[in-house]
């Protein structure tokens, strides 16, 4: 663990802040999610650290049992489009013919359409609800994740050293497995970083337009939507769960280009 | 025909059939549920004659084909139906908001192209100094922040504190152009901000590649400038790239606008796509669906088109 | 006597590298070497990949590639020390005094120009000529290279010429200026052998007419021997040993140059066919998806147990195509292979795992053959493994053997290949295939990767292990010296089809077909006045160039 550099030391230790706060939300949140404890947009003080919210909410509390929710349904999307994205990806990559032209012009065709607009038009037929939501953003993102893993998976496959285990007789399996996984992962789980940052902010923008995670269910985006009439006077109550999602962000991808880079320079390892 | 020829002509085919299939894909976008769409958008507790008429409306009693080739065949002629919620012709309430979409996204490219160029050449000229690394931890940044964060923040300091520009960019047709400018400036700043990041990124990317070529070197060993070097040399072969650059920019732009207008309550088709989303108004969704994957599908047309155009190799052809 | 043209003096040249994972650090590359050069005379630097050659080359330009540094010492250029020049002067002086050809003029011309524009551009650039005059000199120097309608090849772009005419239009541009110096950085290596010779006599003689001086970097004792008055021998940044070409080619004095001067001269006794050979290929026609014409036609030739068949032959000649169809790659379109007295299935899938194991492959660049997350042990020990079922100590016992067999030692099972030189690497994937204990392995461009001393290390281990293992080797190669080296029987391909067949004796004496003339003919001695005598002699001109 040594010669981590400083910048992805800051986004490790964020990162691994936000995610122990969402899993102890229930432990660490002064108020309930839902309680009305005090009047309309409180400034910060010392009973409610962050200030209340637009009917009185401790502000706090609800940031905590926000970034839970926000910080779920994005790692189950990414999860889903990592799972589903990867293996059609590979499966495209090893495969070949007629089956990997089906699958990526079919990912062609899904991804000119703007994600947002793709999501927006889904989301007007069906019952917002989290499942929904995960699933939803999880099958369009995993557009991404498939060519990505298509193409790192090409890239390994026409080396000499799949052809020669080709030639040794092993099986696909093996030929995936021992061979072209180990030297994909890398990439894969650097672009997991980046994934997991556009859910993020995916499942946010959602929320802010009202049409994500649904009152009086909590969630950064949905917050920022709550406070955001306070703004024009000059209170900065939605300002904070931007600011969460921002760094939380920003975090995550000091971690992912960490990765990345110590990715290319094992690569091009001629200095 | 000219090699080059032919290929535009493909592409530009292919863009068509891209459109073609897309719209198939919004239509069927919108009936993606096994069950009953009228039941989802009215809700458990609809009454059978209300579910009865909605279907009705919604021509759910004929089969999906056939409603899907009325549709297209409509909205190609410029009928887009009406919208449920308040029974007026769509494409009469969509042109002025789609053109106040168009203004908007016109003068964010006008404030954002010129400048994401420029500060990508300066990130090359001072190639992993500081302020290519201030550029680029700038670049990492914005990356990660929601368009509407940059909006509030901006809203926050600049309208409310400062008194400088409207918090709110309303407009309307007895403006005059300096009054909507005025208006929409800070849409405009976000929107910049948003796209300026990744457009600055790709530009930097594009020129080095260009100027770690050998032919680059075989210049410098000339004895020519650097200004000459560039001149000559690096900016016929960036061109391109960077046009590609600008496009994809372009498309992504028009995403960014719904967010945007959203936060800033600007009247055009990203605002008016969200209220009807949460209104369940399927046919105005699916209209706007449609502009949008057409104006998305088109800009990336035009940025493979330069890039074709833009090959000596295909345009001088051995 | 007046100043020497070009006067290197204790040059010191430095570098920064970004090891991965490690702090960025200052090496030195070249260290303090001293040379004159006087005007119209050629001086050869030689040395292997990492020998500082190029950077001395561009050094006298006053140029860094890449993030180099000139640290020390003198550069005196027409009498002045260019390391002490203001950037204007540098700029002045570059593209007018001195010029530059590279490797690859296929990278170094910008593909959005016309040739003509970018041959004249120094010349007119730098005041030299009128853009008229210049454009009726590049038109003299285009007819004195030999290129094609001298008149109008200008105004064609880069794309739309040969590799070895854009070679000479390369050396063209630099030659349009009139420059006092010429920097040739290994010119021809990039272009097949019966090219090489022409580009290599047009620059010799093109040089001689405008009596330019030059220097002329190259990793080939042979070629350099051909044009150099003086010879620079290299090795890791400092001087081996400098001197007239003659004394240096036919009196080395270091152990080092000798070694160079004696490379390639391996050879061994042929031996007699045997009773049954253990690779029959017969009639084999074979094409690409979504080609038109067959790559390789009716192609036939047999191989002997614990012998080496030789395919020689240019790129495009088919003779990777044949190893791909042998391998079971690239399934046959009609003929027939007998491989240790079975008939094989054209289809890789259709083939035994016994005939999987006795036919092994060893690939040109042994950086990407070796899976780089995995060990030597584990490269070496999977075969083992998979054919043989071993395991545990009696694994490790037989990985030990297999790296003993290949000179490198117990040391190296826990390694990764990044932390190997390429000559071990190759040596890795060596034991890989003899792991499986093959009857024949397929060797494509083994040593072509190589550096020449490297090179040979690897023919005269496989030398060996032939004779211990009694494998036969598939030996395919562009290279003669290497064919000269290890085969007993030789297989020259031309075009798809097999030119010229048998033993190695009888192949390499004359009488001649023209092609198997050319070919011959073309592979540079390590002997004076030889380009001369070839180029007056060969029946049959180089066709591609």
């Amino acid at each position: 663990m040594k010669n981590i550099p400083l910048s992805a030391l800051v986004g490790l230790f964020f990162t691994g802040a936000y995610f122990l706060m969402a899993i102890f939300a229930p432990l660490i949140a002064p108020y309930g999610v839902g309680e009305v404890v005090g009047d309309v947009w409180e400034p910060m003080s010392s009973t409610y650290l962050l200030g209340t919210d637009n009917i009185g909410r401790d502000l706090l509390s609800r940031m905590i049992y926000g970034g839970r929710t926000t910080i779920f349904i994005a790692t189950a999307g990414t999860v889903l489009s990592f799972v589903i994205g990867s293996i059609l990806g590979f499966f495209a990559a090893v495969v070949g013919g007629w089956m990997d032209q089906v699958l990526s012009r079919f990912v062609d065709l899904i991804m000119s359409i703007p994600t947002l607009i793709f999501a927006l038009v889904v989301l007007s037929v069906t019952p917002v609800t989290i499942p929904v939501l995960i699933v939803v953003m999880g099958l369009l993102d995993s557009t991404r994740v498939y060519r990505l893993a298509r193409a790192v998976a090409v890239d390994i496959s026409v080396m000499d050293y799949v052809e020669a285990a080709r030639l040794r007789g092993e099986k696909t399996a093996w030929i995936i497995f021992r061979e072209i996984l180990p030297n994909a992962l890398s990439p894969l789980v650097a672009e997991m970083g980046l994934r997991f940052i556009f859910m993020v902010l995916f499942v946010s923008t959602l929320s802010f337009l009202g049409l994500g995670v649904q009152p009086p269910e909590a969630d950064w985006g949905g917050i920022v939507k709550e406070n955001k009439e306070g703004i024009v006077y000059g209170i900065p109550a939605a300002l904070i769960p931007a600011f969460a999602i921002a760094t939380l962000a920003i975090s995550v991808n000091l971690v992912a280009d960490w990765v990345l880079n110590r990715t290319t320079s094992l690569k091009g390892g001629r200095g | 025909m000219h090699p080059v020829l032919t290929l535009v002509a493909q592409r530009f085919a292919l863009g068509l059939l891209l459109l073609f299939a897309a719209s198939a894909l919004i239509f069927a976008g919108t009936m993606i549920l096994p069950g009953d769409v009228a039941q989802s958008i009215l809700g458990q507790s609809a009454t059978p004659e209300a579910l009865e008429n909605l279907r009705r409306e919604l021509g759910l009693n004929e089969p999906p084909l056939q409603r899907y080739f009325s549709w297209l065949f409509n909205a190609m002629q410029g009928d887009l139906g009406t919208a449920l919620t308040n029974g007026r012709d769509i494409a009469d309430s969509l042109s002025t908001r789609l053109g106040n979409t168009l203004f908007l996204a016109f003068w964010a490219a006008v404030v954002s192209v010129p400048l994401a160029i420029f500060l990508g050449l300066l990130a090359v000229r001072y190639k992993d100094r500081w302020p290519d690394k201030l550029i680029s931890a700038v670049t990492l940044a914005s990356i990660s922040i929601p368009e509407f964060l940059i909006g509030y923040v901006l809203m926050y300091f600049v309208s409310v504190r400062l008194g400088w520009f409207p918090s709110v960019a309303m407009v309307n047709s007895s403006m005059s152009l300096f009054e909507r400018l005025n208006a929409i400036a800070l849409p405009i700043a976000v929107l910049t901000l948003v796209v300026l990041a990744h457009m600055m990124r790709m530009t930097r990317a594009a020129i080095l590649n260009v100027m770690q070529s050998a032919y680059i070197e075989t210049a410098e060993l000339k004895g020519l400038s650097s200004f000459k070097v560039i001149y000559r040399h690096a900016l016929p072969n960036a061109i391109a790239p960077i046009v590609n650059v600008v496009m994809l920019n372009m498309a992504y732009l028009v995403v960014g606008v719904v967010v945007v207008e959203v936060v800033f309550v600007y009247p055009g088709m990203g605002q008016y796509l969200v209220d009807h989303v949460s209104k369940r108004d399927v046919p105005v969704v699916q209209a706007c669906g449609l502009i949008f994957a057409a104006v998305y599908i088109c800009l990336n047309m035009i940025a493979d088109i330069v890039s074709i155009l833009a090959n000596p190799r295909l345009r001088h052809p051995k | 006597m007046s100043d020497p043209m070009l006067k290197v003096r204790d040059l010191k040249i430095g570098a920064t590298i970004y090891p991965p994972g490690e702090k960025p650090r200052d090496i030195e590359i070249v260290h303090g070497v001293s040379f004159d050069l006087e005007r119209g005379k050629v001086l050869g630097l030689i040395g292997e990949s990492g020998a500082g050659k190029s950077t001395i080359g561009l050094a006298s330009m006053a140029y860094g590639r890449g993030g180099v540094e000139l640290t020390g010492g003198e550069v005196w250029v027409n009498g002045r020390d260019i390391l002490k020049s203001r950037p204007g002067d540098i700029r002045a002086l570059r593209g007018a005094e001195v010029t530059y050809v590279s490797q690859s003029a296929a990278a170094s011309f910008n593909p959005a120009k016309k040739i003509m524009e970018q041959v004249i551009e120094a010349a007119v650039e730098q005041k030299k000529f009128s853009r008229r005059d210049a454009e009726e000199r590049a038109r003299v120097l285009f007819a004195k290279l030999g290129l094609p309608d001298p008149e109008n090849i200008g105004d064609r772009y880069p794309h739309q010429v040969s590799g070895g005419q854009l070679q000479r239009c390369m050396t063209a541009l630099a030659l349009c200026p009139q420059p006092d110096l010429v920097v040739f950085d290994e010119p021809t290596t990039a272009l097949d052998v019966t090219t090489q010779i022409d580009v290599l006599m047009a620059i010799k003689e093109a040089i001689k007419d405008t009596g330019v001086a030059a220097l002329y970097i190259t990793h080939d004792l042979a070629v350099v021997a051909q044009v150099s008055d003086d010879i620079m021998v290299l090795r890791m940044g400092e001087m081996v040993e400098y001197g007239p070409v003659d004394q240096i080619i036919n009196a080395p004095q270091e152990d080092y140059t000798k070694a160079l001067v004696s490379v390639r001269s391996i050879d061994h006794e042929e031996k007699a066919p045997t009773s049954e050979p253990v690779l029959k290929v017969e009639g084999i026609s074979a094409r690409y998806a979504g080609l038109a014409h067959d790559v390789l036609s009716n192609v036939s030739v047999e191989l002997h147990p614990g012998q080496t068949l030789a395919v020689v032959g240019e790129s495009g000649s088919g003779k990777s195509t044949l190893a791909r169809v042998i391998t079971g790659l690239l399934p046959q379109r009609s003929g027939q292979i007998t491989f240790a007295g079975r008939a094989l299935s054209p289809d890789l899938a259709g083939r035994s795992r016994e005939d999987l194991r006795e036919l092994q492959m060893i690939y040109q660049m042994a950086d990407t053959a070796m899976n780089p997350r995995q060990t030597v042990g584990t490269i070496i020990g999977r075969p083992l493994e998979f054919y043989f079922g071993m395991k545990g100590a009696e694994k490790q016992k037989r990985i030990i053997e297999l790296l003993d067999e290949i000179e490198l030692g117990e040391k190296f099972i826990d390694r990764y290949p990044a932390e190997l030189s390429g000559g071990q690497k190759q040596r890795v994937c060596i034991a890989r295939a003899l792991a499986a204990k093959p009857k024949l392995i397929i060797c494509d461009e083994v040593t072509s990767a190589l550096d020449p001393l490297v090179a040979d290390g690897i023919l005269k281990l496989l030398l060996n292990l032939q004779k211990v293992e009694d494998v036969a080797y598939l030996f395919i190669t562009h290279d003669l010296a290497t064919v000269r080296a290890i085969s007993d029987t030789i297989a020259v391909m031309y075009q798809g089809n097999v030119q010229r067949y048998g033993s190695k004796t009888d192949v390499l004496s004359p009488p001649f077909d023209d092609y198997t003339d050319l070919l011959l003919s073309s592979v540079p001695h390590m002997r004076l006045g030889w380009l001369e005598e070839v180029v007056v002699n060969r029946k049959m001109q180089s066709g591609g160039n």
